[in-house]
């Protein structure tokens, strides 16, 4: 800093040639990522907002003047078509939401255990606990989509162990039924109320979006948290590792118990960092694609079927297009709202008056 | 991290003894919950790993013994039949070789790319540099999932559609990667480089002979981010390519998973091409284990 305020008394016409020496640098340096960024991020997504408001079949290029602007067509079609679209639409939206319900808390909740688990044990292992529940992370959504596929077969790994116990397990990734149907089934519920079936929302009617995730869904759902457990572990166990053991230490001595020191010392210091896994897990959940790619193409009964997955298929497979690329940007939208919404719901509150008095008292001790 | 270093030593002894005084008055006090948590511990590791050494196990078995016991971890008989048929009669070395190409490629250029965009973002002073910094940032905050589309429609208008340039151009920068390396270069002093550029050597040499060599630590995560990436990537290889000749990995093994390639199940033959495809990796994950553990904490860090 004071050298970079030195520079300009060496005599003005050298500092100012080092200066335009760097302006020219810096614009070099940066050229190749931004050219790249620019041509294979920026316009692209140009491109693929005009091809959602145009009706480009998919031949020839997107801006040539055979293609017409349609206006919002593309999306209406699969927000309010009455067609197959907004079945289809409203159906992966379903499966998707259920997806993001259980994913996101269980992955949050599990990789917290793990963290907490893994920084008490004193004992030796503890890089090895570590190492084996982050490896599944980096390996890749194929690799391990094929493993489950084998796991989850009919009569695989899963539902031989399900065997032990007596329980006869489900034909998991050929399993269309929602599994709170098949509970409320078991409850004696077996047909819709009439409530429910009669209305409805993007082509499927309430009882349908109550279904929740089906068996195969579910094993995809089982795979997410097998995943992505271990990369928040880290996150979590580094945030651990950086709290005041002293704040704990003070509390166990004013008498708090384990469960106490947990909820009203530890957790509060972890806010940042569950800030961070929920909004890497909501952004993350909502972009459900590998899987069903390798795995079940959205069948079965298209309770697999994601709006990523159908965005695809509408535009690479159907040739729709401009409906893809709707669909994408719905996506888009989808995961800006649910970011903002839980930003909005986390954020940081006015602290009162006896509260912030505590927090005086605590910073005192430390 | 500094400043527990700079303290007198023997404020940092007596921090370590009250340390181990609270850590030995702990193992005394939670003797039987310490073995309790450490069964716990190991329970849950067995289910992480048990999918994997099945998944090695069933690749040496037979098909028949997959589908009729496929909870041993040990084959009755060992049968190397699955990687026979993917190496001597099937096109997996072509997907080997093309994952291998393309991941070499990225790697390379996104750590040269990337360091110089993180270094002219945190050293050089230019107009217009606050936007290029937005510009990366917004990036970072795109989906990759609604690129798909886009990614095509680009690279079919640029003709690159099906090529080996098509494939690893789009994949050569990585926002991601240029916050990271901007990062690092803010870290470091200064006046090292000043001293160099007030000797006359220029912008480049700079980042090159003195810069560069600094970041090694953090080159080192690009690597390990790219290698992972480019390696695992799938969305991008099913837009930019249709040849059977530039399939990937990933592509490639996931059209056998859906059964594009083979009759019936054929679990060992599945699995064992994921076995493979799942070594590099595993390879750089333990090499570079304590690496990849800290820099997430550094991520988080920062």
């Amino acid at each position: 800093m004071a050298l970079r305020v030195a520079t300009p008394l060496r005599g003005g016409s050298r500092s100012s040639g080092i200066r335009r020496g760097e302006r020219t640098a810096g614009w070099l340096f940066s050229l190749p990522v931004i050219v790249i960024l620019g041509v294979f991020l920026f316009i692209p997504v140009v491109m693929a907002i005009w091809v959602s408001f145009s009706d480009w079949s998919g031949r020839g290029s997107p801006v040539s003047s055979g293609v017409n602007f349609i206006g919002v067509e593309n999306y209406t079609d699969v927000t309010s078509g009455g067609g197959l679209a907004e079945k289809n639409f409203g159906t992966a939206i379903r499966n998707n939401a259920w997806y993001v319900v259980f994913v996101v808390p269980i992955q949050t909740v599990l990789s917290l255990f793990l963290a907490v688990l893994v920084n008490r044990a004193v004992l030796r292992g503890r890089s090895f606990f570590r190492m084996s529940f982050y490896f599944p992370s980096v390996t890749s959504s194929v690799a391990i989509t094929v493993l489950w596929l084998f796991l989850f077969s009919t009569s695989g790994v899963i539902n031989n162990v399900l065997s032990w116990f007596g329980v006869n397990g489900p034909n998991w990734f050929n399993d269309p039924r929602g599994i709170v149907h098949v509970a409320l089934g078991s409850m004696g519920v077996g047909t819709a109320p009439e409530a429910l079936s009669s209305h409805g929302f993007l082509g499927i009617d309430w009882w349908e979006w109550l279904s929740g995730p089906s068996f195969a869904m579910s094993a995809f759902i089982l795979m997410a948290v097998f995943t992505t457990s271990g990369t928040f572990m880290l996150l979590f166990l580094a945030a651990l590792q950086n709290i005041n053991p002293e704040l704990g230490e003070a509390a166990s001595m004013d008498g708090a118990n384990g469960r106490q020191r947990f909820w009203r010392i530890t957790l509060p210091q972890l806010r940042p960092t569950l800030f961070t896994v929920l909004t890497l897990g909501l952004i993350g959940t909502w972009q459900v694609f590998d899987q069903i790619y390798t795995g079940t193409q959205g069948g079965p009964g298209k309770t697999t079927l994601t709006p990523a997955y159908l965005s695809y298929e509408s535009a690479f497979i159907g040739q729709e297009w401009g409906r893809g690329s709707a669909i994408a940007f719905i996506l888009f939208i989808i995961i800006i709202v649910f970011t903002v919404f839980q930003r909005w719901v986390l954020r940081e509150r006015a602290v009162s008056k006896r509260r912030s008095y505590n927090y005086q008292a605590t910073g005192k001790k430390s | 991290m500094s400043a527990i270093e700079t303290r007198p030593q023997a404020a940092r002894q007596q921090d370590d003894l009250k340390r181990s005084t609270v850590w030995r008055r702990r193992l005394k006090s939670l003797g039987i919950g310490q073995w309790v948590l450490f069964a716990l511990l190991i329970a849950l590791a067995l289910i992480y790993i048990y999918p994997f050494l099945v998944q090695i196990a069933t690749s040496f078995k037979t098909d028949s013994e997959a589908a009729s016991n496929p909870i041993s971890l040990v084959p009755s008989i060992w049968s190397w039949a699955a990687y026979e048929q993917l190496f001597a009669r099937s096109d997996f070395p072509r997907w080997f070789m093309n994952s291998a190409i393309v991941t070499i490629f990225v790697t390379t250029g996104r750590v040269f790319f990337v360091s110089l965009a993180g270094y002219a973002l945190a050293r050089l002073h230019f107009r217009g540099r606050g936007l290029v910094f937005a510009m990366v940032v917004g990036v970072m905050a795109v989906p990759g999932v609604v690129l798909l589309i886009p990614k095509f429609l680009v690279l079919n208008q640029l003709n690159l559609y099906d090529s080996y340039l098509g494939m690893i151009l789009p994949l050569l920068v990585d926002a991601a990667g240029v916050f990271i390396m901007k990062n690092f270069f803010e870290s470091i002093p200064v006046s090292v480089e000043e001293q160099a550029r007030m000797d006359g050597a220029g912008a480049f040499r700079v980042f090159w002979s003195i810069v560069l060599p600094m970041a090694r630590p953090a080159l080192i995560t690009i690597v390990i981010l790219s290698f992972q990436g480019s390696w695992n990537e799938l969305s991008h290889f099913i837009v930019s390519t249709q040849s059977p000749d530039l399939t990937t990995l990933t592509k490639g093994v996931a059209s056998l998973a859906s059964g594009q390639l083979s009759q019936g199940s054929q679990y060992p033959i599945k699995l064992a091409a994921s076995v493979i495809m799942t070594i590099p990796v595993a390879v750089m994950f333990f090499v570079f284990q304590r690496r990849i553990m800290n820099n997430t904490q550094g991520a988080e860090k920062g």
